[in-house]
């Protein structure tokens, strides 16, 4: 899959989660940007992230990734 | 909605529940509203947020407060003006073994496990008898689910210091709690966390992480088991089951194959299968869940089916069968009116998915199992949470017998020339009365349950009806009703309160099983009579309308009262002037006054 795939993806994943057709996301979309993307819908964004790619971050990534970019980047290294 | 009900996917529910907020907001505005309150020893977040959802589903809609990450002891025992001034209906108390303090240790000795144990529960029973006298109100506590890991291994269960074997006498002690008070619920950690996979279940990843005692993918799991319990505890269980005959209660056809081959008993596998069903379904009806056959059939075959020598359920446990060639939509609603229940209480068991279909085309509300293999159904109805029991009271374990009785009066009426002889012929006798101990359960399910005969659909939980009972300015009154073809238990409830020289009906309501027997005038009478006692001189009487209860519109009219508002919604205002020359309006019920 390349990496503008999982950028497609992702965009479909977000909108579910935070149920905003609106939302797209960049390389350096982060937390900040979108309204509703607080610590606690984060884990709900990571499960369903983790789920439809069939992979799992470890804990240190889960707190310390700093945006969209750097997710995709630890996608890719799983699938 | 389909997404919400049992086998639900949980991602999915996780994943969507902005959109199904959203989605149940717009489909229904007709709703409980009640305050929940939900002290955490984890993080509750999503727990609320899924609760909310199940809850929605059910016609509830809730106001929520949230104890901060872990503060569920503090937010319990210390003052709490924020907690005071919410006001909580329900306290949903979510821990699990992440909050026992003190395990037992290896080393410890017998005396100092005792005295742990000791401690833990005291802690709790602490709170809770804290809770009811400080907020009075329902409590929802979870039990403990077991733990993630078994220093003595199979032993842990058996050994006093093991940790399983803790938690189960906890378990036990919060058993025997939930015994003693009635307006106290366990919520089955220990059994859901089992059902779900302990060790799904407790994916320490989400606990470290997040604080969340269980894995965030589970929560929908156990949101809907607490959901259920509040539904229960509102009244909104479901009361009678319609089922299918044919390859549902039993394999084959009985028109076709006839009743010698049909498959039941012990012999095969699959005749086992429906032998354990039918002993399944026939458990229910000790429990007050009204049975019900609606089938396509012949009524000769239906009932040659039914009579099958190694069948389990009789002709005799169902109260309606209805096997005859019409659809099965206009059959279900004919056994909601011969029954006088809602078609909302009803469960459609079948296994032609056809069938189901049509039934939630026109009954969205119905529970419908969607049956597959038959092997399958008892868990696939079980795990439905329909017939949550909470406090089972007398009339439920004589249901079917009293729904019969009433089948049985409605048959003697056609034989009477008028109505009067009829109603003389019942030899009916009541006993009205302030709310007593022993009632409490059957009141607070009356006010939940009814909704035709409902003045204000004003809704009572049993903490609430308690707490009117005991406050002085309040009439309370209940009636229950006996004839000669049996006992219908308490069947009408009033609730009004005094101020000064005024008297206001909070609540009126009756079970339509006893309409047009003069009972609402036999109740009129008590509350006339008690009023007068207490110097009232005006009674009032409210109106609201809902879907549901037009038939009592002008009910207050018929009682002599007179209407002195009317607003645009319909709601109305009536007055009664007590007087000297009151008479009563009962003519046909001996009223028996305890008071006398």
């Amino acid at each position: 899959m390349s990496r503008e795939e999982i950028f497609k993806e992702l965009d479909e994943i977000f909108r579910e989660v935070f149920d905003d057709e609106s939302i797209h996301v960049t390389e350096e979309t982060k937390a900040d940007d979108i309204e509703d993307w607080d610590s606690l819908e984060h884990i709900n964004l990571i499960v369903a992230i983790e789920e439809h790619f069939n992979m799992k971050f470890n804990m240190n990534e889960v707190t310390t990734m700093k945006n969209v970019g750097e997710m995709v980047d630890i996608i890719l290294e799983r699938i | 909605m389909r997404e919400l009900e049992y086998p639900f996917d949980n991602s999915y529910i996780l994943k969507h529940k902005k959109l199904l907020k959203r989605k149940l907001l717009e489909e229904n505005n007709n709703y409980i509203e009640k305050k929940i309150a939900l002290l955490g020893g984890s993080t509750t977040s999503d727990v609320k947020l899924i609760l909310e959802l199940f809850l929605l589903n059910y016609g509830i809609k809730a106001e929520f407060y949230e104890s901060e990450y872990n503060k569920y002891w503090e937010d319990a025992m210390f003052d709490n003006e924020k907690l005071m001034e919410f006001k909580p209906d329900i306290i949903y108390i979510h821990t699990t073994n992440k909050n026992i303090l003190e395990y037992p240790l290896i080393t410890d000795k017998n005396s100092d496990v005792k005295a742990k144990l000791e401690r833990e529960y005291e802690r709790y029973s602490t709170m809770w008898n804290h809770l009811f006298e400080t907020y009075n109100c329902t409590i929802i506590q979870n039990n403990f689910d077991y733990p993630t890991y078994r220093l003595l291994g199979n032993k842990d269960a058996t050994d006093i210091r093991g940790k399983v074997n803790f938690l189960t006498r906890l378990n036990l002690k919060f058993g025997e709690y939930a015994e003693e008070h009635q307006n106290f619920f366990i919520c089955d950690l220990n059994y859901i966390s089992a059902s779900y996979g302990l060790d799904a279940w407790a994916d320490e990843f989400y606990y470290y992480m997040y604080k969340y005692a269980l894995s965030v993918s589970a929560i929908p799991t156990l949101a809907y088991q607490i959901a259920n319990i509040i539904k229960a505890i509102l009244g909104k269980n479901k009361k009678a089951l319609v089922l299918d005959l044919d390859n549902t209660l039993w394999g084959g056809v009985v028109g076709d194959d006839g009743v010698e081959n049909l498959v039941i008993g012990p012999e095969t596998p699959e005749s086992q299968v429906y032998t354990d069903f039918q002993q399944y379904i026939k458990l229910h009806k000790d429990m007050g869940i009204l049975l019900n056959v609606d089938s396509k059939n012949d009524e000769k075959n239906a009932l040659d089916g039914l009579n099958h020598p190694d069948g389990i359920l009789k002709p005799n446990d169902f109260i309606v069968i209805k096997a005859n060639w019409e659809p099965k939509s206009s059959n279900l609603e004919e056994i909601s009116k011969e029954l006088n229940i809602g078609i909302d209480s009803f469960v459609f068991v079948d296994d032609n998915p056809a069938e189901r279909e049509i039934i939630r085309q026109n009954f969205p509300n119905v529970g419908i199992p969607d049956l597959d293999s038959p092997y399958k159904y008892i868990k696939l109805i079980d795990h439905q949470g329909y017939f949550e029991g909470l406090n089972l009271s007398k009339e439920d374990y004589n249901k079917t017998e009293m729904y019969k009785e009433n089948i049985e009066r409605k048959k003697s009426m056609s034989s009477f020339k008028n109505y009067e002889d009829y109603l003389i012929s019942l030899e009916m006798t009541s006993t009205i009365d302030e709310f007593t101990s022993n009632y409490m359960a059957r009141i607070a399910q009356l006010t939940n349950k009814s909704n035709q005969f409902n003045l204000t659909t004003k809704r009572y939980t049993q903490a609430e009806i308690e707490d009117v009972a005991r406050e002085q300015e309040y009439i309370t009154l209940y009636g229950s009703l006996k004839d000669k073809f049996g006992d219908n238990g308490v069947v009408s409830v009033i609730i009004a309160h005094q101020k000064g020289e005024k008297l206001d009906i909070d609540l009126w309501i009756m079970s339509c099983r006893v309409l047009k027997r003069d009972m609402e005038y036999a109740m009129m009478d008590a509350l006339q009579k008690e009023a007068k006692k207490r110097g009232v001189k005006e009674i009032y009487g409210y109106y609201y309308p809902t879907l549901k209860n037009g038939m009592v519109r002008d009910f207050y009219g018929l009682q002599g009262f007179e209407k002195i508002e009317e607003d645009e919604h319909r709601n109305t205002v009536w007055k009664f002037i007590v007087t000297d020359n009151y008479e009563n309006k009962n003519k046909y019920i001996k009223v028996e006054d305890k008071n006398e």
